[in-house]
């Protein structure tokens, strides 16, 4: 479904992402971890096509097609979907008008009709209820004052309503408690299925105790140092990232 | 040389030789006190001329086109021409009409009239002395010398003391012209709501695309004790206008005044909003919103002169700006040494669509009494570039997005516009003039 090639990419002057390799399947659960400032994110970004970043190197193929090519707004409609690890706030514009307006451009781009308000409304208050969220959030402007799980939950919501044939979450278990925690991963897991592949960016392993990974990658340095399965991100969380970093100075001390 | 043409312009001189050519005949139709205060006012003009660049007021609105042009007063629709009209006499409510300045359909109730000035000050001439020019002064200002010595006629708007009025006071002003002449429009408006009263007031200016014209109107509006006035001012003038427009307003105690700005059309604007709140408790919210695409240029000039304690006043100008065009915001708040425990927020953002567009803001606060609030803050920028990005991974058009963001900075100006109906079309008007915003 996603192949990354040899990808290189730099935020002005500096290079950030230094050579991901990565192939991701239908169906599959990828874990993407690693240690702040190892290029994580910004993989995440440069996939939804964040334009902050300059791809230098390398492709990006999703389900055959250059993705390199297309606008942020192709690739959404194409069917990737990235949860942000710091969701915007938009004052004046309505979740529920937001969501609707995205998800009949998504629809529009498929083939399919637009829903109107009332099937709409019915498709949104049955994720909602899903996903435990408070109805009452769909009638604000976009993220505008919710708390920072509130943003989270809104970030899983917009997933569910879109249905991505790749979701990538950045993040999204970062600074939520228990309670949230799990309703996010009761989310994500509610999207899986055999058409679909996700891929968790994560610092920590504590969202992989309810998302069960069928890939862990770990990142350092712009490029996937590691890869395994969900055994690698327990050994991380048990030993930290400090042995890898040391491993990858090593690495650069015999190259140089 | 230079002296000839920067003092005495070609379009000022004109202004003279006009008013001295139906002096006679408006000497018939005014009282003597009328007539005076033209002539004084007429005077002044002469004295002032057109304000240049090098006055503080006027620093970043450049007059010497206007001033170069020679203005026909504009007469009133010859019989037998289709009067004009437009979407804002269809929001529901009491609807009166005027072209060129002239009076054409009146309104009244129970409550409430919207009648002749000409007609008031042949048939209450106390009342309309009482009031007319004592709050639009035109010692220091051109533009309202120059409405005073000219207008013909103009609407009196009266509400009852203690009339709480369900509908809104429609009034619209359009200009009507065919050929060549540039034609000059000096409407006038007085307001008078009385004690207790509760009333909205819709006012708007019309004009035709392609006719070089002037509107040059003033209003004035006399707030009684405990009365509370919505007042929402619409400028929807044709793309080669020129659009002046003042209001002026006195407020009694305890009485509380909305005024929703919402500048659209025109070539050249300059709208001022003043209001003195010259009771204790008063309390003032001024709104404003400039859509200003092409080479539009648009001047937003406020004061509020908070004389009384335990006031408030709360100001918000939001502005758009596209293409080559221009703004400007200038708020004045003056808080006079009675005025204690004043409480004043003035607030001005600006959005800037293209590169070429420039916004001039500059608060101007002279507070002479020690315990008071106020704050003041302005900010220019984008569209928000994160905001656009979200947007856009969700499937939404990179144009879409920018129109989305650049609808909702303007609808937190219209949102507080009622009733519904105009609140719904104006957000219409706004997807359409965005529309064209190119990336």
């Amino acid at each position: 479904m996603l192949e990354i090639r040899n990808l290189h990419a730099k935020a002005g002057d500096k290079s950030i992402l230094r050579g991901v390799n990565l192939k991701v399947c239908a169906g599959e659960v990828h874990a993407i971890m690693g240690p702040n400032g190892s290029g994580k994110s910004t993989l995440a970004q440069v996939i939804a096509g964040r334009d902050l970043y300059e791809v230098t190197e390398g492709e990006v193929l999703f389900e055959g097609k250059n993705l390199l090519e297309l606008s942020p707004e192709e690739r959404a409609r194409e069917g990737i979907f990235l949860a942000f690890q710091y969701p915007v706030e938009i004052p004046g514009v309505s979740n529920l008008y937001f969501l609707r307006t995205a998800l009949n451009a998504v629809r529009k781009h498929r083939g399919l009709e637009e829903l109107d308000v009332v099937d709409f409304m019915e498709l949104v208050k049955q994720r909602v209820k899903l996903l435990g969220m408070n109805e009452a959030l769909l009638e604000r402007p976009v993220n505008e004052g919710f708390s920072g799980g509130e943003k989270k939950r809104n970030e899983i919501l917009q997933m569910a309503v879109l249905e991505p044939r790749l979701a990538i979450l950045d993040e999204t278990d970062s600074g939520l408690d228990i309670d949230a925690l799990k309703a996010v991963a009761a989310g994500i897991n509610a999207m899986r299925s055999p058409e679909r592949a996700i891929v968790v960016v994560t610092h920590y392993q504590r969202l992989l105790e309810y998302v069960e990974p069928d890939f862990v990658h770990v990142m350092a340095e712009g490029r996937i140092v590691r890869s395994g399965d969900k055994e690698l991100a327990r050994e991380l969380e048990r030993q930290g990232y400090s042995w890898l970093e040391e491993e990858e100075a090593l690495a650069g001390e015999s190259r140089t | 040389m230079s002296a000839a043409v920067t003092g005495t312009p070609a379009g000022q001189e004109a202004w003279l030789a006009a008013f001295a050519a139906r002096e006679r005949r408006l000497a018939n139709e005014c009282p003597w006190w009328l007539q005076g205060l033209r002539r004084t006012a007429l005077s002044r003009f002469a004295e002032l001329g057109f304000p240049t660049t090098r006055v503080e007021e006027w620093k970043y609105t450049n007059l010497a086109p206007l001033a170069r042009t020679v203005f026909e007063p504009a007469g009133p629709l010859a019989p037998g021409d289709r009067r004009p009209s437009s979407w804002v006499e269809t929001i529901g409510g009491a609807v009166a009409w005027t072209v060129n300045g002239i009076l054409g359909a009146a309104s009244a109730g129970r409550d409430f009239s919207i009648g002749s000035l000409r007609a008031a000050w042949q048939e209450t001439p106390e009342l309309v002395q009482r009031h007319l020019s004592r709050h639009a002064v035109f010692d220091r200002h051109a533009f309202v010398a120059l409405n005073t010595a000219f207008f013909e006629d103009g609407v009196l708007l009266r509400i009852r003391d203690g009339a709480v009025l369900d509908q809104p006071l429609v009034l619209v002003h359009y200009v009507s012209g065919n050929g060549d002449t540039p034609l000059a429009c000096h409407g006038r408006t007085l307001v008078l709501a009385g004690r207790n009263s509760q009333a909205s007031i819709v006012e708007a200016w019309v004009g035709p695309d392609g006719l070089v014209y002037l509107t040059n109107s003033v209003a004035e509006a006399v707030l009684g004790e405990g009365a509370v006035l919505e007042y929402v001012r619409l400028q929807l003038e044709g793309d080669k206008a020129y659009h002046f427009s003042a209001l002026h307003a006195r407020q009694g105690r305890s009485s509380s005044l909305a005024v929703h700005t919402v500048l659209l059309g025109g070539a050249l604007t300059r709208s001022e909003i003043g209001s003195v709140l010259a009771g204790e408790g008063a309390s003032t919210v001024l709104n404003g919103l400039y859509l200003a695409r092409g080479d539009q240029h648009m001047d937003n000039y406020t004061t509020l002169d908070h004389a009384q304690p335990h006031a408030t006043s709360v100001e918000l100008y939001k502005g758009i700006l596209d293409g080559r065009s221009t703004g400007v915001f200038h708020g004045r708040i003056i808080v006079r040494p009675e005025a204690q425990k004043t409480d004043a927020i003035q607030r001005n953002r600006n959005l800037l669509l293209s590169p070429d567009a420039v916004i001039n803001t500059k608060p101007q606060l002279e507070i002479y009494a020690d315990d008071v609030r106020c704050t003041h803050g302005a900010t220019v920028g984008q569209v928000d570039a994160d905001a656009i990005f979200y947007l856009r991974s969700r499937g939404i058009a990179h144009r879409e997005a920018r129109r989305l963001l650049t609808l909702a900075f303007a609808q937190e100006i219209t949102d507080r516009i009622n009733p519904a109906s105009l609140r719904e079309r104006l957000n219409a008007e706004l997807v359409v003039r965005l529309d064209p915003i190119e990336e």
